[in-house]
């Protein structure tokens, strides 16, 4: 057996040497004989009758193979939760870049022309661009009343505390969308003959999602339909639910030309047509008692879900779940509504809703904080959930989680105080005011609710004839470490070294749906069942009499190649069974959303300059509990890379809109960060341990999203003394304020003596 | 991507890829990028965005380091180009390699082969640099995973090993 544990080590990327030698084969890199290149034909304006379509001069539209909304053998949409969003628009478009039309030639560089070539005539119709017109319903574009979902969660009696508040602390806070940003654009590959059915290998996220809106697409039994996940170059919930739709579009062409078709997005088709994250509106009305506990509060969460519902009803459920932030409310009513607007529909971005509202609840506490005369460290020890108390869902927290302990780690590593002190006394000499904010925050791992068990999720692990070991899950790597940590997972229950164990590529072939790489529950939730799938391989060679109770690792090699040429493939399976005392009612909105949180307190440095108006961070810190880290150098990197995101969310990634379309879909003017922009990104992990998942891990992945921007927005009200309950927050957006408020030498003192 | 054929016709073009002389028959404005991908299958050069912005088809030319989707093949002709299948010997990774694996500079793969070309271009001008200098050397490549740390933490290790070998 395995003397050094394996979980806990940061053992070498299971697909890190390919990546780091050009050898990752991405789905551009593939490439089939008599292969088409496809492309989309999409509307031009938000909303309207297609009267006409148009092919026009200058083209041999004989070599093209062209396909419409009639070419579709089953039914024609995109099947997820609901079956509302078109594969192909039929006469009637809701959004700018719908997909109308679908053209597949042998040369991919007479495609752009092509796609120019094709006009199309409207009737066109009114369309609604923002939360507010949607809910004015001066035109109903989605349903009857412009509403995809709404929820209503109630804890207490609210209508009590008004009259005991000391204080009514009112806030209004908003969101921008924004672009999932993975560097390989989305791509995918279809085959397709009568024997074998569609076959289609791409950039995603999720077989399975592709696997069920191709059958519904084709008609075809789920044995002929394949999906392989190619190595994914990022993600970050941008590969859930559209590559759907790029696979449906290239299996639509292979089943018409009856040749393989490649469909690659260029960089300004991916980012004006597929998804990006919700922007919302958050309102709050907290009863605050003289002490500065929250005695209850209403808040209204609502996020522009686009033209079609898509996941946005999922995003809204956890946006709301989270809406009360890691605090204790004795009363509260939170309302949410996922509204329809003619944009392209949004979709999963990590943190799926998370962001949005814990941005409202942290800018809301630091308003609270000021309106009582608390500090906003004193205003959120004095409201922090404590074990044994329950959160807005009336979920128990089981949890010795001490939060108090997290906020004062934070503070001391950043040197919080005393840095605020400095720059509340330094910030009247020049043109660099400096500030200091603080988020604390929560994030749930795994599915909401009932959602785990709705999802019955199963994992293989197979012994192979060679004695190795193999993970069979359609659980997806696209950076995050996937591979690397379910292999160690595997490697730990079964006692062998890493090397022994490797994972099946993700082929709905080959592997079965052990659920969605999403919501951050792949290691929790997919990994306890890869433990317990290999815990069945070792039992089985035990009670086989191939193997003793202990054993080295060829003793196991031996054991497992023996049973195999004496039995034939073998393999252990797990599903997803929910622990018994898990209580989740569905209408209600009540029990247990999580089976478990991660909690963090990040603390952001601030200078803004007010010459250029433009806001540098000088260190963030990012503290977390997520449980037992199984992979130290991992887990790091996927904090301070969703902290990266985060701070782009903050400060640089703005989407301009016009008449629903994205008037900046390029590098050069949609801004992310590049390594000369980030602070260094502190990070720390306390571990509590977690009785729940894989070897105590919860998740990770979509926790470092949901801080940074409270955060920095609060140093930055530090900094200058002015609120803003925005983001993102841009130079401008500052300069304007700045100009339109007092002179500059009256926030001077900046927010150190408010 | 346009159209680049134009007017022109295909020309016979020499370059040295990794070392080894080739000849490709390719339109003069037809892109470095699907030169290296598609005739020579060299598909370590990947492209991000098609406008230089986001460094992840970087190679090295002449050891310039240039964005291989802004590069005409014609203006190649008679170059020395670097990929990235062309730092690793059959025997051993190259040093930067080693560190972007062991330092966790590489997440979902798809930047790093113009990162670790750009942090080689970095590494050939100043052995020695600074947190900063490697900031500043990598701006030009766009990374959505890593928040970078873990990268400049690569480039600052295999620096030290460099030196001290």
């Amino acid at each position: 057996m395995n003397s050094n544990p394996i979980v806990g080590n940061s053992v070498p990327r299971k697909e890190g040497r390919d990546k780091v030698t050009g050898r990752s084969r991405y789905v551009d890199d593939m490439v089939l004989p008599n292969m088409l290149f496809g492309a989309t034909v999409r509307s031009q304006i938000p909303r309207g009758r297609i009267k006409k379509v148009t092919f026009g001069p200058g083209i041999d539209w004989n070599e093209f193979v062209i396909v419409s909304s009639k070419d579709v053998p089953g039914k024609n949409c995109i099947s997820l939760i609901g079956d509302d969003q078109p594969c192909l628009a039929d006469q009637l478009v809701n959004h700018p870049e719908e997909p109308v039309l679908l053209l597949a030639h042998p040369d991919r560089h007479v495609l752009p022309k092509a796609v120019e070539s094709v006009s199309m005539e409207y009737d066109a119709l009114p369309a609604i661009f923002t939360i507010e017109e949607s809910e004015r319903r001066a035109q109903i574009v989605w349903g009857e009343d412009n509403t995809f979902k709404t929820y209503l969660i109630e804890k207490g009696e609210l209508d009590g505390v008004w009259g005991q508040a000391a204080y009514i602390v009112e806030g209004e806070y908003t969101t921008g969308a924004q672009e999932q940003l993975y560097i390989e654009n989305n791509g995918m590959i279809a085959a397709f003959d009568a024997a074998h059915g569609i076959t289609v290998w791409g950039s995603l996220q999720c077989p399975y999602y592709i696997h069920k809106a191709l059958m519904a697409l084709s008609n075809l039994p789920a044995e002929k339909v394949r999906v392989v996940q190619m190595e994914t170059g990022g993600a970050f919930g941008g590969k859930e639910e559209y590559p759907s739709m790029i696979a449906a579009h290239a299996a639509l062409l292979a089943i018409k030309s009856g040749k393989p078709v490649k469909i690659i997005y260029d960089r300004m088709e991916d980012m004006a047509a597929t998804t990006k994250r919700h922007p919302s509106r958050t309102r709050h009305r907290t009863a605050v008692s003289k002490e500065g506990k929250i005695l209850g509060g209403e808040i209204d969460f609502t996020i522009d879900g686009g033209a079609y519902a898509t996941l946005s009803s999922v995003v809204l459920s956890r946006g709301a779940i989270h809406a009360g932030g890691p605090y204790h409310w004795p009363n509260v009513r939170i309302r949410a509504k996922a509204v329809a607007t003619n944009a392209p529909p949004h979709g999963a971005f990590r943190g799926f809703g998370a962001p949005q509202s814990l941005f409202a609840m942290e800018r809301h506490m630091d308003r609270i904080a000021q309106t009582v005369g608390l500090s906003p460290a004193e205003i959120r020890r004095r409201n922090f959930l404590q074990p044994g108390q329950t959160t807005t869902t009336e979920q128990v927290v089981r949890e010795p989680i001490n939060l108090g302990k997290l906020l004062d780690r934070a503070l001391e590593v950043s040197d919080y105080h005393a840095k605020q002190q400095r720059f509340a006394n330094q910030n009247h000499l020049g043109s660099v005011k400096k500030g200091m904010g603080i988020a604390a925050f929560l994030h749930g791992a795994g599915f909401t609710g009932s959602g785990e068990r709705y999802l019955s999720s199963v994992v293989g692990v197979e012994g192979c004839a060679d004695g190795s070991v193999r993970v069979l899950v359609s659980s997806t790597e696209f950076g995050q470490g996937t591979n690397t940590v379910l292999s160690q997972i595997a490697a730990e229950a079964l006692g062998l070294p890493y090397e022994n164990v490797s994972m099946a590529q993700p082929d709905t072939r080959q592997v079965p749906n052990s659920g969605p790489t999403v919501a951050s529950r792949t290691v929790m939730v997919v990994g306890k069942l890869v433990q317990s799938a290999a815990l069945g391989i070792k039992q089985t060679l035990i009670s086989s009499h191939l193997l003793a109770e202990t054993y080295a690792a060829d003793e196991f090699r031996a054991a497992c190649q023996h049973y195999v040429a004496e039995h034939g493939q073998f393999r252990s399976w797990s599903r997803y069974e929910a622990p018994a005392d898990i209580f989740w009612d569905d209408q209600k909105y009540r029990g247990e959303a999580y089976a478990a949180f991660a909690w963090a307190v990040y603390v952001a440095e601030v200078a803004v300059d007010l010459t250029t108006y433009g806001v540098s961070l000088k260190d963030f810190v990012a503290l977390q509990e997520v449980g037992r880290v199984l992979h130290p150098l991992l887990a790091r990197g996927q904090i301070i890379g969703g902290v990266a995101q985060g701070i782009g969310f903050c400060l640089y990634e703005k989407v301009v809109w016009q008449n629903g379309r994205m008037q900046n879909g390029q590098m050069t003017n949609y801004i992310m960060p590049t390594s000369a922009d980030l602070p260094p990104i502190r990070v720390f992990f306390e571990e509590l341990g977690n009785v729940y998942g894989a070897y105590g891990a919860k998740g990770i992945g979509e926790l470092p999203m949901d801080g940074p921007a409270p955060a920095i927005v609060n140093a930055v009200e530090d900094a200058l003394g002015i609120a803003f309950d925005f983001v993102p927050l841009l130079p401008e957006d500052i300069m304007d304020r700045l100009a339109s408020s007092s002179p500059i030498s009256g926030v001077s003192a900046g927010g150190g003596d408010r | 991507m346009s159209d680049f054929r134009g007017s022109h016709s295909r020309a016979e073009i020499s370059l040295v890829v990794n070392g080894e002389p080739k000849k490709v028959r390719a339109y003069p404005m037809e892109r470095l990028l699907d030169v290296l991908r598609h005739q020579l299958q060299f598909t370590g050069a990947k492209e991000g965005c098609g406008e230089g912005e986001c460094g992840s088809c970087a190679v090295l030319m002449d050891g310039a380091l240039v964005n291989s989707c802004l590069v005409p093949v014609l203006q190649a002709r008679g170059s020395s180009i670097i990929t990235i299948e062309g730092l690793a010997t059959a025997e051993a990774l190259d040093a930067l390699q080693e560190a972007f694996l062991e330092c966790g500079g590489a997440q979902c793969g798809i930047c790093t082969p113009g990162m670790i070309l750009a942090s080689v271009h970095l590494l050939n001008r100043k052995p020695d640099p600074t947190i900063d200098e490697i900031r500043e050397g990598l701006s030009g490549n766009l990374c959505r995973c890593t928040g970078y740390s873990q990268i400049i933490e690569a480039v600052a290790e295999a620096a030290r090993r460099r030196s001290s070998a």
